[in-house]
């Protein structure tokens, strides 16, 4: 088979523990190096903690595997500071196109909003997600990787976890005041804690394929339900980066992943869809099946489940690692504020709260889009098929149409670290809100205003013209900075300049305005994950700290 | 009033963030009606939904415009 991509070898280094003979302690320790454990040891590592992350292995993921990233995906990586180059090697794409047996039904847009900076989704392969989060770790002095050591025991304990480590010069002991366990749906950690995780396994197989193909195919997402080249199943098709093509093919519960697996199987499969003139080559093939299943606590003392090991969903829609990468975006913050002292633990209970919520949400759409995509019963399939034989002439059926609902984030109306509104506002800014994206102009020179939201607490402040801010606000608008958790101060204006340097950010062409509901004394407190905590129609600092007590649990 | 083929389901009181939520919420309790049912029992249920709709809509101008549209998609011609 070809190859597009050098799998690189990371080092194994003999840890310190074993060359000096003792037990180690490190107030964070991840296991699992896949996207998930990766993202959050970068989190925590840039805030400045000391970060120990452990795999057992010494590479990226097999295969591509992973592939669709989504917008919010793209915000968190950026705030992480490796967002630009998977854009740069990834596909980007809007559109999606649905056929029904001979004929496309509909099509649809992911981002049909202009001014937003990054697109609804981008096709990568997993290898070269992993690949550039690694090398965005090891700029992180504070950040320890370390390869092939294999977690063998746990031992949780009221204020720290025991691990034993397997590692090819044997095994050492460590201990954690944390331990964020990222290591993926089969978690060994988790089985060996003796953790439930309840769900369903769906009896189906889909075999994937990447392919490097010559052919000339659209930068779109092709859904097929019944088509004559695969005919009672479906197939997907996406393009990735490097000229590689991912094609999932619908096998059915009977199907043989042994056989299917066969190049001499699986070539005939990808001339029937393709077309037999146009040249491919094999370079990864797979067969899986799904479970949708989720542990019923994330958090368990001492002990931080994220990703795949504490929830997981059929692959229809992109929400696996999408997911998994926002656990580490909710946890990462709540965690250095517990880590710092600066609020109580049950902070950490709100992590699982809110990502179990939208846990929850990921494996409701993913189940529906399952259900339509693979019917399961008669009368089931009469209603796909009359839905998608309607969808070519009647808006109303293309808007049942489910071939995915593709990864977007949970808005968390019902979390307990909102403050509910006390005026009316427009729009879907509410408190919970993950927040939009917008063009602006600033000193800092930053084009959009989701590049200066995130990492601590901040306060918009809208005015039509920054330089008329007055004394009184400005105080108020200073005193926040001070205090045990700071908040940092922003003035958000359609002109001018604030005074006494308050950082300062021009709503370049109103869409903050729009899409927020400003006016002049509207005020939005953002959580570090770029969440709405709380907003209000004018400025009152007292009200500030209530809110920030009250979203970081310790009102 | 003509045949409403726009996206038209909503649940009153509940607020939607995503266009999706509201077809599929309703596709799910379409097909979970459906559940455990023999076929013969679904086409008896399915008889027994559209009688209940075509009363609930009234208007036989409406129901003739949908009956049509319906049969049309599956006759090759009439």
């Amino acid at each position: 088979m070809l190859s597009t991509y050098q799998y690189p070898k990371f080092e194994y280094v003999r840890p310190p523990e074993i060359a000096e003979g003792r037990d180690g302690h490190y107030p964070v320790v991840i296991v699992g190096a896949g996207p998930v454990g990766l993202c959050t040891a970068i989190d925590l590592a840039r805030q400045g903690r000391q970060v120990l992350l452990l795999d057992n292995d010494d590479t990226v993921s097999i295969g591509s595997r992973g592939v669709c990233y989504a917008k919010r995906t793209l915000e968190v990586l950026d705030r992480l500071g490796c967002g630009e180059e998977m854009v740069q090697k990834g596909v980007s794409w809007n559109v999606g196109r649905t056929f029904f047996r001979e004929d496309e039904v509909f099509n649809f847009n992911l981002c049909p909003e202009p001014d937003h900076h990054r697109p609804g989704m981008i096709n990568l392969q997993q290898y070269y997600l992993e690949d550039y989060l690694v090398q965005r770790a090891r700029k992180l002095p504070n950040l320890e990787m370390r390869f092939r050591n294999n977690v063998i025991a746990v031992t949780p304990g009221e204020d720290k976890a025991s691990l034993r480590v397997e590692t090819p010069d044997g095994a050492y002991t460590l201990t954690t005041d944390w331990l964020v366990v990222a290591d993926g749906a089969r978690s060994p950690i988790r089985t060996m804690l003796g953790l439930d995780i309840e769900g369903k396994v769906f009896m189906d197989r889909f075999l994937i394929a990447d392919v490097v193909m010559k052919a000339d195919f659209p930068t779109e997402r092709w859904f097929w339900f019944d088509p004559p080249f695969h005919p009672n199943q479906s197939v997907l098709l996406h393009r990735q980066a490097d000229n590689v093509f991912r094609i999932d093919f619908q096998l059915g519960w009977q199907a043989d992943p042994e056989q299917e697996k066969k190049p001499e199987n699986v070539i005939p499969r990808i001339q029937a869809m393709i077309g037999d003139d146009r040249e491919f080559e094999l370079e990864w093939v797979s067969v899986y099946t799904f479970q949708c299943r989720r542990m019923n606590r994330f958090n368990h003392g001492r002990v931080l489940f994220v990703g795949d090991s504490a929830h997981q969903v059929s692959p229809f829609g992109a929400r696996g690692a999408n997911s998994g990468i926002q656990d580490a975006d909710n946890l990462v913050w709540k965690l250095a504020l517990v880590m710092d002292g600066k609020a109580p633990a049950t902070l950490l209970d709100t992590y699982g709260d809110e990502r179990g919520f939208a846990a929850d949400e990921n494996i409701m759409n993913s189940t529906r889009s399952t259900d339509f995509i693979t019917p399961k019963s008669r009368t089931s399939r009469t209603f796909r098929n009359a839905v998608l034989g309607l969808a070519e002439h009647h808006p109303f059926a293309r808007a049942l149409v489910n071939s995915g609902r593709l990864s977007v984030p949970s808005f968390l109306v019902d979390s307990r670290l909102n403050t509910a509104d006390d005026a009316v506002f427009a729009g879907n800014m509410v408190p919970g809100a993950p927040m939009d994206d917008a063009p602006i102009e600033s000193v800092g020179g930053e084009p959009w205003l989701l590049q200066v939201l995130g990492d601590r607490f901040q306060l918009l402040h809208y005015v039509a013209d920054a330089a008329d801010l007055d004394a009184a606000s400005v105080a108020a608008l200073q005193s926040l900075a001070e205090g045990p958790i700071p908040v940092e101060p922003i003035v958000v204006a359609a002109r001018g300049r604030a005074p006494a340097g308050l950082r300062t950010l021009i709503d370049a062409k109103g869409r903050i305005r729009e899409r927020y509901d400003l006016q002049p004394g509207t005020t939005y407190l953002a959580r570090p994950d770029q969440h709405v905590a709380a907003r209000w129609r004018a400025l009152d600092p007292a009200r500030v700290r209530a809110a920030v007590a009250r979203a970081t649990c310790n009102a | 009033m003509a045949l409403n083929t726009q996206p038209n389901l909503f649940e009153p009181g509940k607020r939607y963030f995503r266009a999706f939520s509201p077809g599929d919420d309703f596709y799910e309790a379409l097909i979970e009606t459906h559940r455990d049912l023999s076929d013969e029992q679904s086409e008896m249920v399915n008889a027994r939904l559209i009688l209940l709709l075509a009363n609930h809509i009234g208007d036989i101008a409406v129901l003739r415009e949908a009956m049509s549209i319906a049969r049309a998609g599956v006759v090759a011609k009439d």
